[in-house]
C-alpha cells in the first residue's frame, strides 16, 4: 500500500471516530452496531465472491458476542484485546470442525447447511439455564490494558476499538483479494474444474475463506456486545444471518467498503422503519430485496463505480 | 415399555406432521429446482386461515363436525390462492436463474409475507383447540392420547399414497417426471413445463397451507411460527435427499422418531438433536438417503 493510501485510511479513522464523539448518542450507537454487522458482512461478502451463500453466519456473530459475555460476566476478563482475542480463536476453531462437513457443499446446500448449524448453536442456548436461556444475559464493560474507563468514556472505548477494527480488518480484506489467494475465489466461482487441473485444491481455496468469514464474524460479535451490553441467542437465529446476507446483497461485493456503507444504511433504515412502520419493517426489508435482485444484481455499490467511470470518462 | 410407545407414537404423529410439510418442499425443489423458503409461510397462512375460520364458525353455533371441512377447506383455499399469486405473480419471471438466487428471491417473499399475515390477522395468537378436543382421547398401555393425533397419522399416510399414485400412475405424474428428470429435454418434446410449474408450485402451496391447518388445533396460532417451520422441514427433506417424496416420509420418520425420543428423555437436546442426526446421515452420505446422484454437467 502507498503512504498515501495510509494516511487517507488513519485520516478516515480519525474522522469517523471523532464524528462518532460528536453525534448524539443513538447516533453513536447506531454507527458502532453498524460497523460490528459491517465486520460480519465483509466475511459474507468474501464466501460470496467465490460464490458461496452463507445463512449461518450468525453461529461466529453468536460465538463471538457469548465469548464476549462470558468471560466480562463470569471470568472476570474485561480487557478488550483478550476478548477479541479468545472471540477470534473460539470462532475460527468452531469453523475449522464445521467446515470440514461444510466446505464440501456449494449452492443451496451451502447455504441450508451453514443456517442449521447456527441452528444447532441457537437450540443450546435456549436451553441452557446457565447462560440465561432465551434471555440471554448481560455483558460487562470493558477496559484496555490495566485502564478501566467510566461510564461515559466506556462506549467511547468501544467505538474506538470499532473503528480501529474496520479499518485494520478493511485494509487487510483489500489486500487478501489482491492476492493469489483472493483472486482464487473468482475463479472457484467460475470454474471448479478448471481450479482443480491448475494444480491448486478449491476445497483449500474455500475453507480458509471460510475460517477468515468466520473470524471476522466473531468480531462483529464481540464488538456489537460490548456496545450493547447484552447477548442472547436471537443472535444465532438463522434470520439474524439473513441480515447479514441482505447487508452483503444491498452492499455489493466489488469493494471492500460497500458492506460497511451496507450495514450503515440497513441499521438507519431499521431505526426509521421501526419508528413508522413497525408491523411492516420485514415487509420494506423483503421488497427491497426482490428489488434489489432484479434491479440492481450488483448491489450500491455498482452505482458508485458506475458513477466514478462516467466521470473519469 | 410404557416411555417406548409414548416414544413411538409421538414420534410417528410428529413425522406425519412433517411429511406433509417437507412433501410439498422436497416436490417443488425436484420439479422446479426451487428450494422455496416461503414454503414456511404457507403453512402460518394455512393454520391462521384455519384458525381464524374454525373460531368463527364455532361462534356462530353450527354443526361441530363441519369444522373440519371448515379447517381443511379455508387453509387450501388461503394457500391456492397465495400460491398462484406467486408463482403467477413473481416466481415464472425468474425461472432459469441460479438456484441460490432463488433462495434470495423465495426469501424475500418469505420476508413479504411474514407481516402480510401480521396485517391480515393481527398479532394476537389464535386458537382452534375446538376440532381437537372434539375427537377425545384414548386410553393406551396407561396413556391417553388424542384421536385427533391418530387421524393426522392417517391424513398424512392418504397424502402419501395419493402423491404416490399420482406421480407413479397417472399420465400427469408421469409428464412430472420427466420434468423432474430434464427439464430442456421434456420441453424438447412437447411438454408445458410453464405449465407443470405453475401445477407443481401449487400443490406445494396447498401441502404447506395443509399442513398448518392440520397443526393448529393443537397449539396456539402465534407470529413466527413459519420461520421456525422452513428450517426443521429443510432437515427433514435433506436427509431423505432433496427432491424425493419416499426420502421426505424416511426423513420425517427419522427426524420425528429422534425428536420424541429426545423430549421424553433428555429435553434439553430437543432442537440439538434433528440437526445431529442430519449432520450424521450427510457426512456418511453427503446426497441424503434417497437421492440419485446426479452427474456433473461441465
Amino acid at each position: 500500500m502507498q503512504t498515501k493510501s495510509i494516511f487517507l485510511l488513519i485520516g478516515g479513522a480519525l474522522g469517523l471516530f471523532v464524528l462518532g464523539l460528536l453525534v448524539p448518542e443513538w447516533l453513536s450507537y447506531l454507527m458502532i452496531i453498524a460497523m460490528g454487522k459491517g465486520i460480519v458482512v465483509l466475511g459474507v461478502v468474501l464466501l460470496m465472491r467465490a460464490g458461496l451463500v452463507s445463512f449461518g453466519q450468525g453461529l461466529y456473530y453468536c460465538i463471538g458476542a457469548y465469548v464476549a459475555g462470558t468471560l466480562t460476566q463470569f471470568a472476570g476478563i474485561s480487557d478488550v484485546l483478550l476478548i477479541l482475542l479468545a472471540s477470534i480463536a473460539a470462532s475460527v476453531l468452531v469453523a475449522a470442525l464445521v467446515g470440514l462437513l461444510l466446505c464440501r457443499y456449494r449452492g443451496i446446500f451451502f447455504a441450508m447447511f451453514s443456517m442449521a448449524f447456527s441452528m444447532i448453536l441457537y437450540g443450546l442456548l435456549v436451553r441452557s439455564s446457565v447462560l440465561g436461556s432465551t434471555d440471554g444475559f448481560n455483558v460487562l464493560r470493558p477496559s484496555l490494558l490495566g485502564w478501566v474507563p467510566t461510564d461515559d468514556a466506556s462506549s467511547d472505548l468501544v467505538l474506538a476499538v470499532a473503528v480501529v477494527m474496520v479499518m485494520i480488518l478493511g485494509s487487510l480484506m483489500w489486500l487478501y483479494l489482491r492476492s493469489l489467494s483472493g483472486y482464487a475465489g473468482e475463479a472457484v466461482r467460475e470454474n471448479e474444474i478448471r481450479v482443480e487441473y491448475l494444480g491448486t485444491s478449491v476445497f483449500r481455496i474455500i475453507y480458509t475463506k471460510y475460517l477468515i468469514a468466520a473470524a471476522l464474524a466473531g468480531i462483529g460479535g464481540t464488538v456489537t456486545a460490548l456496545v450493547s451490553g447484552h447477548v442472547d441467542p436471537e443472535m444465532a437465529y438463522w434470520t439474524t444471518s439473513g441480515e447479514f446476507v441482505f447487508i452483503a446483497l444491498m452492499g455489493g461485493t466489488s469493494h471492500v467498503a460497500a458492506p460497511m456503507v451496507g450495514a450503515g444504511l440497513f441499521e438507519l433504515l431499521r431505526t426509521y422503519a421501526f419508528a413508522i412502520a413497525p408491523y411492516t419493517w420485514q415487509m420494506i426489508l423483503g421488497s427491497t430485496l426482490l428489488l434489489i435482485i432484479i434491479f440492481l444484481p450488483s448491489g450500491l455499490w455498482s452505482l458508485v463505480s458506475r458513477f466514478s467511470r462516467q466521470a473519469r470518462g | 415399555m410404557t416411555q417406548l410407545l409414548a416414544i413411538i407414537i409421538d414420534g410417528v404423529v410428529y413425522a406425519s406432521w412433517l411429511f406433509i410439510i417437507a412433501a410439498g418442499l422436497t416436490l417443488i425443489y425436484g420439479v422446479m429446482r426451487i428450494l422455496n423458503m416461503a414454503h414456511g409461510s404457507f403453512y402460518a397462512i394455512g393454520a391462521y386461515a384455519g384458525a381464524g375460520m374454525v373460531g368463527w364458525y364455532f361462534s356462530t353455533g353450527s354443526v361441530p363436525w363441519l369444522s373440519f371441512a371448515v379447517l381443511i377447506g379455508a387453509a387450501l383455499i388461503a394457500g391456492l390462492f397465495i400460491g398462484l399469486l406467486i408463482e403467477r405473480g413473481l416466481l415464472r419471471f425468474m425461472y432459469g436463474r441460479n438456484e441460490v438466487v432463488m433462495i434470495l428471491v423465495t426469501y424475500a417473499i418469505l420476508l413479504i409475507l411474514e407481516d402480510a399475515i401480521k396485517l391480515i390477522w393481527g398479532v394476537e395468537p389464535y386458537f382452534a383447540y375446538q376440532p381437537y378436543s372434539l375427537l377425545g382421547r384414548t386410553k393406551l398401555a396407561g396413556l391417553s392420547f388424542a384421536n385427533y393425533d391418530f387421524m393426522l397419522i392417517v391424513v398424512s399416510t392418504l397424502i402419501g399414497l395419493a402423491l404416490w399414485y399420482g406421480l407413479n400412475r397417472t399420465r400427469n405424474g408421469k409428464l412430472l417426471r420427466v420434468v423432474i428428470h430434464d427439464r430442456e429435454i421434456a420441453q424438447a418434446l412437447g411438454i408445458n413445463v410453464s405449465r407443470i410449474f405453475t401445477i407443481t408450485f401449487l400443490i406445494g402451496a396447498g401441502l404447506g397451507a395443509l399442513a398448518g391447518a392440520l397443526t393448529a388445533p393443537g397449539l396456539s396460532v402465534v407470529p413466527g411460527i413459519g420461520i421456525e417451520v422452513i428450517v426443521l422441514a429443510f432437515a427433514v427433506v435433506v436427509i431423505g435427499g432433496l427432491g424425493s417424496v419416499s426420502g421426505a416420509l424416511v426423513g420425517a420418520l427419522i427426524v420425528g422418531l429422534a425428536r420424541a425420543a429426545a423430549v421424553h428423555l433428555y429435553p434439553e437436546v430437543e432442537l440439538f438433536v434433528i440437526y445431529a442426526v442430519m449432520g450424521l446421515v450427510l457426512a456418511i452420505r453427503p446426497q441424503g438417503l434417497f437421492a440419485v446422484a446426479s452427474a456433473r454437467k461441465i
